[in-house]
């Protein structure tokens, strides 16, 4: 019977093409629209745990009330021990610690007096050390647009926007007035030995980047940090999550303010909700192409039972029985389903392959929002990419030719096959 | 001798509107192994209808119709196909082959209903393609083939299985003088050799003249039930 069915699939195309192009359409645009949102998370976690959030982030309790302000007086003390601790308790986890400092950036004339003066956000990581872990996550030497690494304490990048704005050349040295963690105002000259581009919109307009040892002594933060970032070998929402749970249940102390507190990165940044969103968006677009694609190939369905409803009666004449003839359908279905998948898929990796190695660059359309996404999105394609249209390829050819088929379990077998004799 | 059609005080209504039509009143009929018998009558007279009774097609209103034995009534869907499958055959007026699969395909279907295994397919089907004289047209598709050659294919395909009764609905109707003759020659012979119950319906003089029973329907009545010894065969 299979190999009847085949033949008939083969022979007459009319039976085969519509439903096999419905089905490649709709699997290639599930493909594409997967591996898309797949990569928009992805980059969405990278980046925001590269840049600011980390897998999960350790933390004072009282600057995780007020994280936005990033208030350094609120900073975690005692770093030295904290960190020894956490190598003990977290072995598979790498640390990274930073300190946020904002403040005014002064650029004098040759002269010494302000010629250009404007906010920045600066951010001190461990950047002088070639094996610090910031060289796989910031990238700050892989990012320099001008200039060098930096190779002292008092030496800084700065994010090429910023420099071209206040004319600073290389070699310039620059004056930061901020905050000491005491709350006192501190005055502090920096070498500006390179200019930067991130790639991320939020970093690039004002960023300005120092050695955490420099920055150490210029708010008098010895033995503290305002954040200390935790990587995984790999991301995992759940292992963050109960990460997290874990530490704040073993390390927080409600009536310490001081006490260090974790969170995880989907705690931060209303990223679970982003998070949570584009997985529902995945589920979301595969159930709605299976519905549309469902309702199409069941439309398809009835039209091919009115043009082979000469050969559904004659077949049912000699003797074959309506439930076999139903199952027959909804077997040919799903190997026109098969074949639609596998084109679809082959079809529809080529744009998600392009999509990831080429990407299209948004960071024009980008709101001036504190959400960290790289200026170029790009598909991920995964492995699951492969199969994810299987669902829709298989499932809506069985479940239109099932909805379409009901007209032969209720056919009325003589009244058919009256009509045949016309 | 067992009838393999008995046909008791059967009756047949369509719903017409609000009321109903009587296409067939009253029928009483047997038929026994290896009949060659005809209804006869008018455009409109019940012919097809009583085919499709007898073929378990449809259901009759009232009375009892017994095909091999079986209470056609109390079949299921199921069960009636199967007894397509297995007994009974049919043939068209418009020969209704399946038109994207060969002469030898066409006729093997029933059998792969049948689940014979291949061989045995393959053998049965060039048995009976020698029969009709198709042996050359194996591999050819029905749209090139002449109408009489299409008829004999169907007849073949309703042979193959060598079912115990061949309903057959105006054979001849869309076929030449020449033509008609040589189906209806070859359906005498088969009925001879495969001792087969063949019924028609028509109202064509040339099957009439074959036929060795003959009944006259009118207005879904029994007129009369004669049989025939003047037959070519
Ligand atoms: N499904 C139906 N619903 C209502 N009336 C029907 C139906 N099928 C057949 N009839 C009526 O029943 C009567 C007998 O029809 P049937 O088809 O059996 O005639 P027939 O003898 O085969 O005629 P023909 O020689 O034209 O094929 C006709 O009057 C027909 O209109
Ligand atoms: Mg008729």
């Amino acid at each position: 019977m299979i190999k009847f069915i085949l033949k008939g699939l083969l022979r007459d195309k009319s039976r085969s093409l519509f439903p096999i192009i419905t089905t490649s359409i709709g699997v290639i645009v599930t493909i594409f629209m997967y591996t898309y949102l797949k990569g928009f998370t992805e980059d969405l976690v990278n980046t925001n745990a590269d840049f600011q959030t980390g897998h999960v982030k350790i933390v004072t309790g009282a600057y995780a009330d007020l994280i936005e302000q990033r208030p350094n007086d609120l900073a975690l003390i005692g770093v030295n021990d904290l960190l020894t601790e956490m190598n003990k308790q977290y072995p598979q986890i790498q640390w990274a610690e930073r300190i946020h400092f904002g403040g005014l950036i002064d650029v004098p004339d040759k002269h010494g007096e302000t010629k250009e003066q404007t906010y920045f956000s600066g951010m001190a990581i461990d950047l002088i050390p070639d094996d610090s872990i910031e060289h796989d996550l910031l990238q700050p030497n892989d990012s320099l647009v001008r200039g060098r690494a930096v190779s002292s304490e008092d030496e800084i990048l700065i994010s090429d926007e910023l420099a071209n704005s206040l004319s600073i050349s290389l070699g310039d040295t620059v004056t930061l007035i901020s905050d000491t963690m005491e709350g006192n105002m501190t005055f502090g000259n920096f070498m500006v030995v390179g200019t930067v581009r991130f790639g991320v919109t939020v970093m690039d307009r004002r960023a300005l980047i120092a050695d955490i040892g420099g920055v150490r002594r210029f708010l008098d933060m010895d033995d503290a940090t305002s954040e200390l970032l935790g990587f995984l070998p790999e991301f995992d929402d759940q292992k963050v999550d109960n990460m997290a749970a874990d530490f704040n249940q073993k390390y927080s102390d409600n009536d310490d303010e001081f006490s260090p507190f974790m969170l995880s990165l989907l705690d931060q940044e209303n990223l679970r909700g982003f998070f949570n969103y584009t997985n529902y968006m995945s589920s979301f677009f595969i159930a709605g192409f299976i519905m549309i694609m469902s309702i199409v190939l069941w439309n398809a369905g009835l039209m091919n039972g009115i043009r082979r409803y000469g050969e559904i009666g004659v077949r049912m004449a000699i003797g074959e029985s309506k439930l076999h003839l139903y199952f027959a359908m909804i077997y040919e279905a799903a190997l026109i389903g098969l074949a639609g998948t596998v084109i679809g898929t082959v079809l529809g990796l080529i744009p998600s392959y392009l999509m990831q190695e080429v990407g299209i660059d948004v960071s024009s359309a980008l709101p001036d929002v504190g959400m960290m996404m790289s200026d170029v999105i790009r598909s991920k394609v995964t492995t699951s990419a492969y199969f994810v249209g299987f669902i829709p390829g298989l499932f809506a050819t069985s479940l239109g030719a099932a909805l379409a088929g009901i007209g032969i379990l209720r056919r009325n077998t003589a009244e058919l096959f009256e009509e045949l004799e016309v | 001798m067992q009838n393999v059609i008995e046909i008791r005080n059967m009756t047949k209504h369509y719903p017409v509107g609000t009321g109903k039509f009587t296409a067939l009143e009253d029928i009483n009929l047997q038929f026994g192994k290896g009949e060659f018998a005809g209804l006869v009558g008018p455009s409109g007279s019940g012919k097809t209808t009583l085919l499709n009774i007898v073929g378990t097609l449809d259901n009759q209103s009232e009375g009892e119709v017994a095909v091999l034995g079986n209470d056609i009534r109390i079949l299921s869907s199921r069960q009636a196909a199967d007894m397509r499958s297995e007994h009974i055959g049919f043939i068209f007026q418009t020969y209704n082959l399946l038109p994207h699969y060969t002469v030898f395909e066409n006729v093997e279907f029933p059998l792969i209903l049948l689940k014979y295994p291949a061989k045995k397919r393959s053998d049965l089907v060039m048995e009976v393609l020698e029969m009709v004289g198709l042996t050359d047209k194996v591999k050819s598709k029905p749209a090139k083939l002449s109408g009489g050659q299409c008829q004999r294919v169907a007849i073949a395909r309703a042979m193959v299985k060598k079912p115990a009764i061949l309903l057959a609905d105006e054979p001849t109707a869309n076929l030449d003088v020449d033509n008609s003759h040589n189906i209806l020659q070859l359906m005498v012979k088969m009925n001879k050799e495969m001792n087969t119950s063949f019924i028609f319906s028509t109202h064509d003089e040339k099957v009439i003249r074959y036929l060795r029973r003959k009944i006259n329907l009118l207005d879904g009545k029994v007129a009369s039930d004669t049989e025939q010894l003047n037959n070519d065969a």
